[in-house]
């Protein structure tokens, strides 16, 4: 059924449609929407799940842990300072391989104080060991939750999945999408039933003590799983395709990459705008594509090296920062072509921090600085009359 | 590709004005994406909320800075604040004001439409939201949609009586354009 939904609305109908038997979370701008259309669902019964208030998001992602781990299915949401509070659980979760799934409505870190989105959230939890997916738009949103609980609980998987949504752009826009009906995703998804449960009848420990001569082998075995969940992955996105119609998910998507002379690489909902601005500059003739990483972790290397290898300047566009260094996705990509014969030319732009506006002609400058010479690292669109003289 | 852009202050319903607007073009088959942009997050403080309409899914995120119609749902926003900032040249502007108060400078193709929205919405809701009567005021002006598509979509946003009450707000807002346009 084709709706005009804010995408908080169109996750709270993909997580009710995906049966979770309970929600804990605490609010938080901008993900408070989500979860207070899912506690309109359950006090209206139109979701039969039990809604746990808490007085933080440390007992919030506490509680979803709990339900996983007693074999019940649970959803979660959060932003920014939220889900830096929930960061403990959050490696636990991952540890405890408890495939709680949760959204993360992408917003700024204190301080300063902000709440607009960019992606330092999410990029802050990346090696805590949980699948992060990133939407562009509040279709691919919807799809993503339903894809996240197929990955997460997957018998070999067993990890928790976070789908995130760039706060505001999409979780308050609005956007046509459709939305499934229930004997659809029942026939996608299928009932939790994990190998492993807390029960009082055949009792065992989840995340005891392991003394040295254990714990590395949990944290390898979560690692190489990731390499299963990037096969896996492609897989399921093709499985959701012939079930509802339509592509969504995978691993990265290239927006006309063959032939092009230079490409950024992106995530999420600012990829809609370089599309854009991709079409803008192909009809003058100019050779340009993008890259959009959906899956950023795992992070997939093998795909991201086919779609760039031959592109000689690539521009990697990142809303998050790795303060004192490199910025974390660029780091990443110029590694996958370290030792490799002639890679693209990768050069680095920081953009959008805190709600700053990306607008076709930040997209349009990145293009044009993209020339023979790297870039080691940019930040656009700074605004050199806020900053003192030594900064210039 | 059209884009709209509105002028209110946080309280006065902009978001909601986006999505009714955003849900009639919906219901006609187009593709929307409304949107808000807040600024301080306190009551009264200026803001804006937007909505992009095409044919195809709109995939542009930024927020609009050419509008092509303006929609100002407090008059004195223009005092001080430059609501027709990158205005199309030939752009359509609702404003909520008294007849005779001043529009503010534009450009000559411009047609800047002054709606006595609180006036209409004192009469049909008994309280100064001027949401639906501009609403009104921009499908007479605009002619992009249908005033039935309109009136479907806040039958939507809205149940019984407010649906009612809104619904008069946005004949009576159509109605003044009309008359403007005879004359």
């Amino acid at each position: 059924m084709k709706e005009l939904l804010e995408g908080s609305q169109a996750v709270a109908e993909a997580v009710r449609l995906c049966k979770p038997g309970v929600i804990s979370a605490y609010p938080i701008t901008p993900q408070t929407h989500i979860v207070e259309e899912l506690a309109a669902m359950v006090a209206e019964g139109k979701l039969r799940a039990e809604f746990v208030n808490v007085e933080s998001e440390h007992s919030a992602a506490s509680v979803v842990l709990g339900a996983v781990a007693t074999g019940v299915r649970a959803f979660t949401a959060t932003s920014s300072q939220g889900l830096l509070l929930m960061t403990e659980v959050v490696f636990n979760i991952a540890g405890m391989r408890l495939p709680v799934v949760m959204t993360c409505a992408n917003r700024s870190v204190s301080a300063p104080l902000n709440i607009w989105n960019d992606h330092q959230d999410a990029i802050t939890v990346r090696d805590s060991g949980w699948v992060q997916l990133h939407a562009e738009n509040i279709q691919e949103a919807l799809d993503l939750h339903i894809q996240a609980y197929r990955i997460g609980e997957g018998p070999k998987i067993m990890l928790p999945v976070m789908v995130n949504m760039d706060g505001f752009i999409l979780t308050h826009g609005l956007e046509p999408v459709d939305i499934p009906s229930q004997e659809q995703v029942d026939s996608f998804l299928p009932p939790y039933n994990p190998l492993y449960k807390l029960d009082v009848e055949n009792p065992l420990t989840l995340g005891p003590l392991v003394d040295p001569d254990y714990y590395m082998e949990a944290r390898f075995a979560i690692h190489d799983t990731h390499k299963d969940v990037l096969r896996l992955i492609p897989l399921i996105r093709d499985e959701f395709q012939k079930a509802f119609g339509r592509s969504s998910g995978g691993l990265v998507e290239e927006y006309r990459v063959k032939d092009a002379e230079k490409v950024i690489v992106a995530m999420g909902s600012v990829c809609g705008t370089i599309k854009d601005v991709v079409d803008i500059l192909r009809q003058k003739g100019k050779k340009v594509g993008l890259l959009k990483i959906i899956t950023y972790r795992p992070f997939p290397s093998l795909e991201i090296y086919k779609a760039l290898k031959d592109v000689p300047r690539v521009a990697i566009v990142e809303k998050a920062v790795s303060l004192g260094s490199y910025s974390p996705l660029l780091s990443e990509i110029r590694s996958v072509f370290c030792g490799k014969k002639n890679p693209p030319v990768i050069s680095g732009f920081v953009i959008g921090l805190g709600g700053r506006d990306i607008t076709i002609d930040s997209i349009k400058e990145i293009f044009k600085r993209l020339t023979a010479k790297q870039i080691s690292e940019e930040y656009i669109d700074l605004k050199p009359e806020l900053l003192g003289d030594e900064f210039v | 590709m059209k884009e709209i852009r509105i002028h209110a202050r946080a309280g006065q319903g902009a978001i909601t004005t986006a999505s009714i607007l955003g849900y009639a073009y919906f219901l006609e088959g187009k593709f929307a994406y409304a949107f808000p942009h807040f600024g301080a997050a306190r009551m009264g403080a200026p803001m804006n909320a937007f909505v992009r309409v095409d044919d195809k899914p709109v995939r542009l995120r930024c927020q609009i800075y050419e509008p092509d119609y303006l929609l100002v749902a407090d008059v004195t926003l223009l005092r001080g604040f430059n609501c027709f900032k990158g205005f199309k040249a030939q752009g359509i502007a609702i404003i909520n004001a008294r007849e005779g108060s001043a529009s503010g400078e534009h450009k000559p193709e411009q047609k800047i439409y002054l709606v006595p929205a609180n006036d209409i919405a004192m009469e049909t809701i008994g309280r100064p939201l001027s949401n639906t009567a501009l609403l009104g005021a921009y499908v007479a002006a605009t002619k992009e949609i249908k005033l039935d598509s309109l009136i479907e979509a806040i039958k939507h946003r809205f149940s019984a009586k407010a649906a009612q009450q809104n619904i008069l707000a946005a004949q009576k807002g159509y109605e003044y354009i009309i008359k403007c346009l005879d004359q």
